[in-house]
């Protein structure tokens, strides 16, 4: 079942185009991100998604319901955790979770607020205000508001940005948690690492278009540039390897030969074994695969994706 | 439960939330309630013996401070409107479906009662400094309920420039006309001695027919027409407010 289906969204201001015609599908139970630069409108998906903003086309389904018609059942069964932390400052951990268990009715609300306080590490300071808490526990205190009442769809807007190392793993392993319970997490980022750790499908949001989708190692395999590196012991040995292996660029000087490989194991080994039959004496070997950082640039920048291109024509 | 009652009890939840704002906040108990008394001494006991009124300056003047105490009571409320504006407060209460109402209205309410705690202090310390009216039971029912729909009045009309405000700061002067109007006005010295176009703003300004409603409350009997002209400010006030409030609260995300 999807939790989230999304067709066709359009969104403009004036006339700028925000979000041009988006598609995806997020299962329940798993995690979808979004990933895009800034003003990519990635927020803006978000708010379309939470009932926040209406589209201006399109059809958005959330646990089946539609945003534009059942806005409220669609309200009952999400949780949102937006880009800055919206706690309230004058109040206490405590009873900011108080405020959000009075406006979702859940009596009694004791047992609920300590659970939460405890999960989220936030007993010793839970009667202090938060203004005077760090970035981080306010994070998990917004988070922490978010989960009051057990929403079955979660929705968070770049919730590491701006978090130091430490922090930003506790988020991730809180949003470990939460879909192994069976919550489905929408996550915006623009840290392709919080993507490939967190995310099951990833979609590539540039300029209101989606310009990927996939899992994380589909994603990477789309790129150009995944190859191996040969460092051979000698020179007829190299002109010999850049003969049986068609398309290498060997490099005299250094002795090395690069070869386009996906680093896919079975061809690999034919590959080395190939070599060795020859009894060409390979020295070292590297796989180099593209990371999200190369997927990122190259599907965000029209110009660095031509190029690319070029280069993989050339070679 | 019924829509009406979902509505009240949001509401409620949203008061205590903000009576705490204000109790945990000290600016704005000194904005809202010394400021106006520090005006009110200074008006009296230093400018106040110069100022020929034809009666006694305190007498003269409470008024008017009544109403500037309504006003020094709002920016704190334009600024928290705002922060919830901008730190996401009012977006996370939207997708809870918090009903729309419940949020603004509690801002207003806790306003409007910051306002006349502003008064009664004001009055208190006026009888300190010698202010003897004249007005009975019923003409303090006047005062009472004329300085609750200006704070009511106000206060929409603040909500609204701290939602349309894109910043905190923006918000925290946004009512600075509303704290300037009463000295362009008949609050502290009669419209008859200011300069030409001055005095004819101080007549017509919304503040002027308040202050002399109040005034004739006090020391005798109110004029008809000008207290209508002062509740017609006051309700427009807050018309004007609510319908700006409401349409900037759903049209902002």
């Amino acid at each position: 079942m999807s939790a989230i289906s999304v067709s066709g969204l359009r969104k403009t201001y004036g006339d700028k185009v925000v979000l041009d015609g988006i598609d995806f599908d997020v299962p329940a139970g798993s995690i979808f991100s979004l990933l895009g630069p800034n003003g990519a409108g990635k927020t803006t998906t978000v708010n379309v998604l939470t009932t926040l903003l209406r589209a201006d086309a399109g059809s958005v389904r959330i646990g089946g319901h539609d945003v534009a018609t059942a806005t409220k059942r669609v309200r009952s069964l999400i949780g949102v955790t937006g880009q800055f932390a919206a706690v309230d400052e004058l109040l206490s951990a405590r009873e900011n979770l108080q405020l959000m268990a009075d406006l979702k009715r859940l009596r009694p609300s004791d047992r609920v607020i300590t659970g939460l306080l405890e999960r989220f590490d936030l007993v010793e300071s839970a009667d202090k205000m938060t203004a005077t808490y760090s970035g981080g526990m306010r994070r998990k205190l917004d988070l922490a508001m978010t989960l009051v009442g057990n929403p079955e769809i979660i929705f968070l807007d770049e919730p590491t940005t701006g978090l130091d190392p430490r922090s930003r793993r506790t988020m991730w392993s809180i949003v470990r948690e939460l879909v192994a319970e069976g919550t489905t997490i929408f996550l915006t980022t623009q840290y392709l690492e919080e993507a490939d750790q967190l995310a099951d499908r990833i979609a590539v949001l540039n300029q209101g278009k989606l310009v990927a989708q996939g899992t994380p190692e589909e994603l990477k395999r789309q790129v150009p540039g995944a190859h191996l590196q040969l460092r051979i012991g000698g020179l007829s040995d190299l002109q010999l390897a850049a003969r049986l292996l068609p398309g290498s660029t060997s490099d005299d000087d250094e002795l090395t030969l690069r070869v386009p490989h996906d680093g896919e194991p079975r061809s690999l080994l034919a590959l080395l074994n190939r070599l060795d039959e020859h009894g060409i004496d390979l020295v070292e070997f590297s796989v180099h695969t593209p990371d999200l950082d190369d997927v990122f640039l190259s599907l965000t920048d029209q110009n660095i994706t031509n190029n690319l291109r070029e280069e993989a024509i050339a070679r | 439960m019924s829509a009406v009652a979902t509505s009240l009890g949001d509401s409620v939840v949203m008061l205590r939330r903000n009576l705490k704002h204000t109790l945990r906040n000290p600016t704005t108990v000194f904005n809202a309630i010394l400021f106006p008394i520090v005006i009110m001494l200074i008006f009296v006991k230093v400018f106040g013996g110069a100022f020929d009124v034809g009666s006694s300056y305190i007498d003269y003047v409470t008024p008017g401070l009544l109403v500037m105490a309504v006003g020094y009571g709002l920016s704190a409320t334009a600024v928290s409107v705002n922060s919830d504006m901008t730190t996401g407060v009012i977006n996370r209460l939207k997708v809870m479906d918090v009903s729309r109402g419940s949020v603004l209205t509690g801002h207003v309410v806790v306003t409007a009662l910051r306002c006349l705690f502003a008064c009664a202090a004001i009055i208190g310390v006026a009888f300190a400094l010698g202010f003897r009216p004249s007005a009975g039971a019923l003409d303090w029912l006047g005062v009472v309920g004329l300085v609750s729909l200006l704070g009511f009045a106000a206060a929409w009309l603040t909500v609204a420039l701290g939602l349309a405000a894109k910043s905190v700061e923006t918000a925290g002067i946004a009512t600075v006309p509303l704290i300037m109007l009463p000295f362009l006005s008949s609050a502290f010295v009669p419209a008859e001695s200011m300069g030409f176009g001055l005095r004819q703003f101080a007549e017509y300004q919304p503040f002027t027919p308040i202050i002399e409603t109040l005034r004739d409350l006090l020391f005798g009997t109110p004029s008809t027409g000008t207290a209508i002209v002062a509740i017609a400010w006051c309700v427009g006030l807050a018309v004007v407010g609510y319908v700006w409030s409401v349409s900037t609260f759903n049209k902002r995300a």
